[in-house]
Formats: C-alpha cells, structure tokens, sequence
C-alpha cells in the first residue's frame, strides 16, 4: 500500500510536467499582451519592447519554457507581471482562502448529502424520499450564482443576518498566520474573530455546498438501494440486526465507494476556485486569483495558478484511490 | 409427544405485483419437534425460499405478504408479530441459511466481526469472550486454522468455507430451528456431503430442529426423519421419509423417487416428469399437478383435492374415502 502511494506520487511527476506545458502553450495562444496591459494602450513602442526584454517576453517559447520550468525545480514560481511580489507568497493566501471555504462547503454537502441519501434508500418511495430527491434535482439544476444572490438579498441586505463580502471583518482583520482564518482566529485565542469567520463563511459555502449535496445524496440513494437489495443484508436481517445498523453500518460500508468517487470530484471541482461563487462573495480565492491574472495577462500567475489547481486535482484523486481500499477489503493495491 | 417447535398452519403467501397477484404459498402446513430434522422438497419455483422466508418475517414487503394462515413458534403466533419481537427471535430461536453462500456474506467486514456481531446482538458479553466464541465456532464447523481465519475477509475463502461460516453464524446463539434452504445446491458433491454431515452432528449435539429445504432426495433420505412434499405452493404429501419412500402416494412423488438415478441399475435415460411447474396461480380450478399427472381422472380438473390420512398425508384424488 504504502509503495503503491509512492509510486503514485512519483507518476505525478510527468504529469504535472505534461500540465505545465499544456498551460503555457495555451495562455500564449490567448490574443493580447502583457506588456500593453501594463503600460497602458498609449505606450510608445519602444517601451513595449523593452518591458518585453525585461520580462523575457522576447525569446523563444521553449527558452521561456525552460527557464519557467528550471524555477518551478528550486521551488520559484517566478514573479508577478502585475504586482511584482514572488508568486509563490503571493498564491498561498488564496489557496488557503478557496481550502477553506471548499472544506466547509464540503463537510455540508457530505453530511447533509449522505445522510439525505440514505434516508431517502431506507424510506423508498416515502414522502421524505420524494422531497428530498425533488430537492436534489432542483439542487442539480440551480445556477450557484444565482443561489448566492439570492442568499445576499434574503440573509444580508433584508434580514441583516450574516454579512455577504469577505472573509473577515475588515475593521477588525484576522492577523493571518496559516491564512486558515478558522485555525488562525482559535490559535491566537480571537474566539470573538473566530465567529465572525463563521458567519462569514456560511452564505457562501451553502451556495457552494448546493451541488455536490444534491449529486452526493442522490448517488448515495441509487448506491444504497442496490446494496439493500443484496443477500448479506438478508443475512444482517437474519441475525436480528437493527435496521439502524444494517443501514448505516452493513448497507454504507458497502455503497461507498461510488459515493467517494463523486465526494474527490466535487471535492476537485470546489478547489479549482469556483471564481463566480468567490466573485459573488468578494472571496479572495484562487479562483479569483488566476481569473485576475488572466485579465491582465499575467502569464507567471496564470501558469502558477493552474499548475497548482492541477496538483490539488490529482492529489485528491490519490486520496480518493487510496480511500477505496480502506472502504472495500477486496480492493487491493500492490 | 411432544409440542412443535415451529408449527406453520395454512400459510398462504402472496405477491402482489403489477401483473396482479401471485399466489407463490397457497397454503401449507408442517411443524418440526426439538431435535427433528424436516425435510421439505419440491421443484424449482414450488415456494420453498418464499416458505422460510415468511417464517423468520424477511419477506421482500412489498410486494410479498402472508395473507393467511398462522405460524406458532413454541405455541407463540408470530404470524404478525412486531419487527422488535421478530428481531429477539430472529439468530437467537429461529436461524436461517441461505441459499446462495457466495453473496450471503457482507464482503467488506471481517468473517469475525460478523460472528460476532451475531453472537452480540442477543447475548451480553464482551468484545473478546464474543471473538472467542467466534473462534470456537468456526472449529466448530471444522474449519482449519480458526484463529486466522476470523481476521480473513469473505472473497478470501471458497464457497464451502463461506457456507460453513454461514452455519456457525447461525448456530452462535444455539437457535431451537434453523431452516437450511437448500444449503448445499451451490456447492460440488464432496463439499456437499461433508456440510450435511456437519448439521447431522451439530442437530445430534445440540438438539436444534433442523428444516432442510431442497430437491435432492438423496439428502432427505441421509439426513430426514420427516418429509414434506410441496408442488405449486401447496403440500402434496407428508409422512415419515421410510413411508413415502417405500409406499409413495402421489403421483408428483412417485415421480420424484423415479427420477432419482440409481447407481445399480444403468438405465438408458432418467426418468423425468413431463412438463414443468405451472405460474403460481395460473391453473384455477382443480389439481394443480393434473395437467402432469400420468393418473388424471375428469375429475380432477374440476375438484381441488384436500389433503387425507393419518400419519401418512397425501393431497390426491385417487385417495380420497
Ligand atoms: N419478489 C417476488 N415477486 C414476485 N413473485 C415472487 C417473488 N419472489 C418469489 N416469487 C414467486 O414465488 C414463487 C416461489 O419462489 P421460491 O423462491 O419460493 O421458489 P423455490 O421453491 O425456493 O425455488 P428454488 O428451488 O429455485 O429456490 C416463484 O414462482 C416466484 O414466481
Ligand atoms: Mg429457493
């Protein structure tokens, strides 16, 4: 197990080797120019030139690509086109920001998502299953951006409730030291902060919980309700097992797999930075991050941005491979 | 004499489907004493699993149901019983073993957390003396290397393994019945023989009734003292296994026993009953058998037979006073 996470690990290597040239083939394939962004479209040409000089801009893709892949080797991301500030402390406040946020998004969509799920398989064709599945789909097919307005307008501007923007209070900032404002808030003992991360988080992770709940609970009730129709639940039956337990123990064991499988997708999808969830919600993500970038062509972020993206993906991934064998004996790795 | 453990009086079991209602036990009668062992045989499709389900109160619902007909467990009518009284006697007074012992266990839990789950669930004890008692009970139905083979998990052992752990899980709370439905179709001959010798021994030591459901008379005859003969969700016949094995009434059963082949005589072709089982419920008026039988009489196609005699019963026309 422990050497098949290894070379797992190791078969990440060419990959994110093969990623990192698709992004930087791509992005200088998108028209415009970073230097124009820059200097503003009333730039004379020579100034164009020589930013492109100073930038490397001037050279070949592949010089530029060796470089840029030689830095990334030492642990540099390169350098800001736009702000100038190293990117790789530039990147680690929204990533922090979007794992967070993606982290209690998904703690709600599995919780409420499973349990929903099993209930609905358990009490087929009850009136909490037909609710619940109706939910579901109404989940599936609503547009988050609309969700979180929505959300805005009733629990921020009409009820006052919860605040709409931001991570924090801005009158009152998180002193950041891991960027996870729930942890930093509790490390310096903040817990009146802490409670305003909370709130904070709420509207937005619900908006961003929507789909994952509604995909999870309906995988986990397709996925339970073929399980429960298997001889070793008859068998559990036999015993003289409570239905609680045959449910939740004996049937979920069983289904989960599949429900992994859709928890590391979404789970995937969330940390990409959902940038209209985060733009809604003035959340300083990755999504918003690299969505800047792409703006003013800032080619070092972008590719940063989205290699980093891409190695949170397959890491998830992993896991959710690695998880697999911990669900079902008969799955083994060598 | 003594009372019935399991005394099972006119069940009838229906399905109700799309396709209206399927009538798969039309009522049927037998009972078990302590330390008995009950045969019950019939074709494919006569209502033997849908029998022992209806007993230990597992019936797929819906769309099954018992709709009539009372099941007394020690005098008990546990027809209708509540699920938390069904759950006190399912493992621990009535135990069953399936059918099919490939998929009868839960793949993803150990062959000991499940034994001793079912040693738990009715006796109160702790974790270890429970894995004890698992271990006891896997060299109880002879398995080798017991200690290991608690920590294994189902896809690791063969089919008879699997249905000798089937077996101690059901013995674990020493039930008074245990229903074997057709315990040993699944598995090649030799296996077959040492898992019949396994309850043999097990109903001698501990007394439990035995019900063996099957259509293998070479088993009734090893291991029943009773037999029950079902066609079409009825009895057709019943007696001591010596009686309808010498003296077989019905002309289902008299074609059953012809159908067994004879390892002395070298017959050309086995003796088979023509046709097959009708759908439940689709031969309205009469004897179910008799558009098979070789003795059909007019009147049977009119008149349902009931079932006649003492000691030795048979459902037929040609016996009636
Ligand atoms: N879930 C169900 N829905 C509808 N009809 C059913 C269902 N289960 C069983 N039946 C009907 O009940 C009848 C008896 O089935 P049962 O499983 O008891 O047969 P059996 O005697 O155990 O056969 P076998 O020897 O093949 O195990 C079948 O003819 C089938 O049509
Ligand atoms: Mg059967």
């Amino acid at each position: 197990m422990l050497s098949y996470a290894t070379r797992r690990v190791l078969m990440l290597i060419p990959v994110l080797f093969g990623m990192s040239l698709i992004v930087f083939s791509i992005i200088r394939l998108i028209p415009g120019d970073p230097a124009q962004t820059i200097l503003g479209t009333k730039a004379t040409q020579e100034a164009i030139q020589s930013l492109h000089h100073a930038l490397g801009l001037d050279k070949p893709w592949f010089v530029q690509y060796v470089s840029y892949l030689k830095d990334l080797l030492t642990g540099d991301f390169g350098t800001s086109i736009r702000t100038n500030a190293p990117i790789s402390q530039e990147i680690w406040p929204h990533l922090a920001a979007t794992m967070e946020l993606s982290f209690v998004a998904m703690i709600i969509a599995i919780f409420f998502g499973i349990n929903a799920g099993i209930i609905s398989a358990w009490k087929q064709n009850s009136i909490f299953d037909f609710t619940a599945m109706v939910i579901a789909l109404i989940g599936v097919s609503m547009p988050v951006f609309w969700l979180g307005l929505l959300e805005q307008w009733g629990f921020s501007l009409e009820l006052h409730w919860l605040p709409s923007i931001g991570r924090d209070n801005i009158r009152n900032a998180v002193n950041p030291i891991t960027h996870f404002f729930l942890i930093d808030t509790l490390l310096q003992g903040r817990f009146d902060q802490f409670w305003v991360v909370i709130k904070h988080l709420i509207l937005p992770s619900v908006a961003l919980a929507t789909i994952p709940m509604a995909i999870i609970a309906r995988m986990t009730r397709s996925s339970m309700l073929e399980v429960m129709r298997s001889d070793y639940i008859r068998t559990a039956r036999a015993k003289g097992q409570r239905m609680f337990w045959i449910v939740y123990k004996h049937s979920l064991k069983n289904a989960f797999i599949p429900i992994l499988t859709v928890i590391g997708l979404q789970t995937g999808l969330l940390l990409g930075g959902a940038i209209l969830t985060e733009t809604i919600f003035g959340w300083p993500g990755i999504g918003r991050y690299v969505y800047n970038a792409i703006q003013y062509r800032d080619y070092p972020v972008i590719q940063s941005g989205i290699l980093v993206i891409a190695f949170f993906f397959v890491m998830i991934n992993l896991i959710v491979d690695i998880l697999y064998a911990v669900f079902d004996p008969r799955i083994k790795y060598r | 004499m003594t009372d019935p453990v399991l005394d099972v009086k006119g069940l009838k079991t229906y399905f109700f489907t799309d396709d209206g209602q399927v009538p798969a036990v039309d009522g049927i009668d037998f009972h078990v004493k302590e330390g008995e062992i009950l045969g019950i045989v019939g074709e494919s499709g006569c209502g033997k699993s849908v029998t022992s389900l209806s007993v230990m109160g597992l019936l797929p619902s819906p769309p099954g149901k018992v709709v009539d007909g009372k099941i007394l467990y020690n005098g008990e009518d546990i027809t209708y019983a509540s699920e938390s009284r069904m759950r006190q006697i399912r493992g621990n007074d009535i135990a069953m073993i399936f059918q099919e012992p490939m998929t009868s266990l839960n793949p993803v839990f150990t062959i000991g957390s499940q034994l001793i789950e079912a040693i738990r669930i009715h006796r109160k004890c702790s974790k270890k003396q429970a894995r004890a008692r698992a271990i006891d009970l896997l060299k109880l139905v002879g398995l080798p290397r017991a200690d290991e083979l608690v920590d294994e998990f189902p896809h690791q052992l063969s089919g008879g393994m699997r249905q000798r752990v089937m077996i101690a899980m059901a013995m674990a709370c020493d039930p008074k019945v245990l229903i074997a439905d057709e315990p040993t179709t699944a598995l090649d001959v030799t296996i077959q023989a040492q898992i019949l010798d396994l309850m043999l021994k097990l109903n001698r030591e501990t007394k439990t009734a035995i019900i063996i459901i099957t259509h293998d008379l070479g088993v009734v005859a090893q291991m029943c003292q009773r037999l029950v003969v079902m066609y079409a969700g009825k009895v057709v016949e019943e007696g001591t296994v010596k009686d309808i094995y010498n003296n077989p009434k019905h002309p289902y059963t008299k074609g059953l026993i012809q159908s067994v082949p004879d390892m002395r005589e070298k017959k050309q072709r086995l003796y088979s009953i023509k046709g097959s089982v009708p759908k439940p419920g689709s031969i309205k008026k009469g004897c179910q058998f008799a558009p098979r039988c070789e003795y059909v009489m007019t009147d049977c196609l009119e008149q349902e037979p009931q079932l006649t005699g003492n000691e030795h019963l048979v459902r037929c026309l040609l016996y009636r006073e």
